[in-house]
């Protein structure tokens, strides 16, 4: 069932998400500023963090709960928040609502669940952007993560975004809704399954002959081109909002 | 993997996952078959719309069922006491096996033959009866298989799903008298049922499974494709059924629409070959079938399940197991990595309420909560969150609900709790997160190397040299100045 969205609002909060705000800030900015070439004004909470998802999928909750609730705090008004990760949006529209269940903070967490979106999927359906692509031509392999299949269900919103791009070409990767193996903290607790994952998931993106590697979430970007990298292989990675700000000014 | 030793299952979880992915033929093996079960059922379900209509439906049913599973359970008693089929209660797996003992002491029997039951794999049946001097033969062709190699099942549908036929060649090539090499799939099969064939004659008692308990009717329904499970149920004079308490259903009705699920989600068939009803033994004018019928309930933690609301979900399986076939992580280390009767994401949910987390709760680890699993489960269990609920009960020994998991808090680690005390301490005080951005931004050329167990398979992430939230900062600044210079001009 389609989610129903709204007019293009006037004013959004960004969430930057942890790993992009110290890895990846470049595409946050890249994120914030197709969202003024909208005309939307973007504010940027600066008490924002993690949204706790990490501690969550570990089995802390208590300690997730806490973290949770201090971006509950800074992402207060009612305004709609962008999120560029569908795994961190996930998070805020799916989980928050079970983590703050019992508790007082129950209904602002419903309230922070309808207001989220993920960035593809607010520039595709609320933003209604059209690109106008002035790079050069590229063969694009898409990643789109667990979260954006089957959580958020906003795969097809990065597809489409690309899609706009006049000299870009998308390449199907064998096995694409695989998961690439990141996981959170999955990577680092069960290591060589993980690994395993990734491998393959190289494997089948560097057969495709990509010259772009092109995801919405970063968790996936740093898991997929940190193999390659130790492979000594080469395919650019970017998330998608960096891939597409360099591509239309 | 000869034998399913629960105790072992947390300690040599690290060291069998290790072994699996070493393994390149068994890898090979697990991949293309899944690769194989994920096409047929994908052909089975063109429709997206009508397969989630389906699921919904099956959902349904199964939430139905269960909110009221104990009238449904007295019920089926009932109408299988009337229509002469004996039932007896197990609150445990011990308890199980000594029922099943005494039925065959009963009847001075020393041969069973099994229609495949993943329950009697739980309760360890075949190792009791034998140290009992009970000679237990699997009559399903992959359970065969595995028991004449002595292992056990690595799937709950396909049991020898990480054998080729290769391998099976050269096991039958060793182990049964007589037999030459032959990798003919049909000679192999023939094999394995002139075995079989005479084991049925010579059975005193066949086991088998249950896949619908009908309250309405008291009827045991059992799918299956080689016939085995005819045979089983009706060659034997007597026939004991072992069933998990959730399979209840209230009525006939109910079993079409699962059926339809299960078959096209296990193993993307449209129907079964056999399809067996049983509803009382032979009576006084029909020529064959069991002259005496038993059911075994079996609850072996099944009622603790049931206490929970969110946990209770996990009975809703109907053991189709395309959870395992649709997992990144099972498709790579096959269902003996688990050590657990049940592997894969429903094994991660049911084996540590079963065995507890103590017990078997590391398995939950082997999860990347991708939701590949919950996506294809026919009943639409949320194994993805139902994994990350345990793994918190692993962690937490404050009881959530009542009875809680057995082995609540077993595998909380000091290390790793207090490592993320400190982390929610840094990301809920945002003075402290931004010195910390601060910091790691500015002495990026001193970033670790080497980052544990991520590193050694990927390079190191580098901290950006500003934060997104110094670049966000500094762009709201510049925004503002320049409205303001506007302003002024």
């Amino acid at each position: 069932m389609q989610r129903a969205y709204p007019e293009k609002p006037a004013q959004v909060y960004f969430f930057g998400t942890c790993l992009i705000d110290l890895f990846y800030p470049e595409a946050g900015m890249a994120g914030i500023q197709l969202l003024e070439r909208e005309g939307v004004k973007v504010i940027y909470p600066q008490q924002q963090s993690c949204c706790g998802q990490p501690a969550y999928n570990s089995g802390y909750d208590n300690e997730a709960r806490k973290v949770a609730a201090a971006q509950i705090a800074c992402l207060q008004g009612g305004l709609p928040v962008v999120v560029p990760s569908a795994s961190c949006a996930d998070m805020f529209r799916h989980h928050y609502p079970d983590l703050f269940a019992d508790t007082p903070l129950r209904k602002q967490a419903l309230d922070l669940a309808a207001r989220t979106y993920e960035l593809t999927e607010f520039l595709a359906h609320v933003c209604k952007v059209r690109l106008v692509d002035h790079g050069p031509a590229a063969t694009v392999a898409i990643h789109n993560s667990c979260s954006a299949q089957r959580g958020m269900k906003t795969a097809q919103d990065a597809i489409s975004l690309l899609r706009q791009m006049r000299n870009v070409a998308i390449v199907q990767q064998e096995r694409a809704s695989e998961c690439c193996g990141f996981g959170g903290t999955f990577a680092v607790k069960a290591p060589d399954i993980s690994n395993a994952m990734v491998q393959d998931k190289c494997d089948n993106l560097l057969a495709t002959g990509a010259s772009d590697l092109v995801s919405g979430d970063c968790g996936c970007l740093m898991n997929i081109s940190g193999a390659l990298e130790k492979r000594k292989e080469t395919l650019p990675a970017q998330h998608i909002a960096s891939f597409i700000w360099e591509r239309t000014q | 993997m000869s034998r399913f030793e629960p105790a072992t299952v947390n300690l040599e979880f690290d060291k069998r996952v290790g072994d699996a992915l070493q393994d390149q033929e068994l890898r090979a093996n697990f991949r293309g078959a899944m690769d194989f079960l994920m096409g047929k059922r994908a052909a089975m379900f063109p429709d997206k719309e009508g397969l989630e209509a389906l699921r919904t439906q099956g959902e349904a049913i199964r939430n139905r069922c269960l909110s009221q599973l104990p009238e449904l359970l007295e019920q089926f008693e009932q109408r299988c006491t009337e229509n002469g089929i004996q039932v007896h209660w197990a609150e445990t797996a011990q308890e199980a096996n000594a029922i099943i003992l005494e039925i065959m002491h009963k009847h001075d029997a020393t041969r069973m033959v099994k229609g495949k039951s993943m329950a009697s794999e739980e309760i360890g049946l075949n190792h009791f009866l034998a140290d009992h001097g009970v000679e237990c033969l699997e009559t399903d062709m992959g359970e065969y298989i595995v028991q004449l190699a002595d292992e056990t099942p690595s799937h709950i549908i396909m049991p020898a799903i990480h054998k080729n036929k290769q391998q099976i060649a050269r096991l039958f090539n060793q182990k049964i008298d007589g037999v030459e090499y032959s990798e003919n799939v049909d000679r192999l099969i023939g094999i394995g049922r002139d075995v079989l064939r005479q084991k049925f004659f010579e059975a005193d008692v066949g086991l088998s499974g249950v896949n619908f308990a009908v309250a309405e009717t008291g009827t045991l329904c059992l799918v299956e494709n080689e016939g085995n499970g005819r045979m089983t149920t009706t060659v034997p004079p007597v026939h004991i059924a072992l069933c998990g308490i959730e399979k209840v259903v209230e009525s006939l009705r109910d079993i079409p629409p699962l059926l339809k699920l299960l078959t096209r989600s296990a193993t993307g068939q449209a129907i079964t070959t056999y399809f067996n009803m049983i509803s009382s033994p032979r009576k006084p004018d029909e020529k064959d079938g069991p002259k005496e019928v038993h059911v075994v309930l079996l609850d072996n933690g099944r009622s603790r399940m049931y206490a929970d609301k969110q946990l209770q979900q996990t009975l809703r399986c109907i053991r189709c197991g395309a959870c395992m076939n649709h997992c990144p992580v099972y498709t790579r280390i096959g269902g003996h990595a688990y050590g657990t009767t049940y592997p894969g994401p429903i094994g991660q949910v049911v084996s540590p309420q079963i065995w507890g987390l103590h017990t078997a709760g590391s398995i939950t680890k082997a999860c990347s909560l991708n939701g590949a699993c919950g996506e294809a489960c026919p009943v639409k269990i949320p194994l993805a969150d139902l994994i990350r609920r345990l793994r918190y009960e692993s962690n937490n020994s404050e009881p959530t609900s009542v009875p809680a998991p057995r082995g609540q808090g077993a595998l909380r680690k000091r290390s790793e709790a207090v490592t993320w005390k400190l982390w929610a301490l840094l990301l809920h005080k945002p003075g402290l997160y931004a010195l910390a951005l601060f910091i790691a931004t500015r002495l990026r050329a001193l970033a670790p190397r080497r980052i544990g167990p991520w590193t050694r398979y990927r390079s190191a992430p580098k901290p950006a040299a500003r934060s997104l939230h110094e670049l966000a900062a500094q762009r709201s600044q510049s925004n503002a100045s320049s409205q303001e210079h506007g302003r002024h001009e």
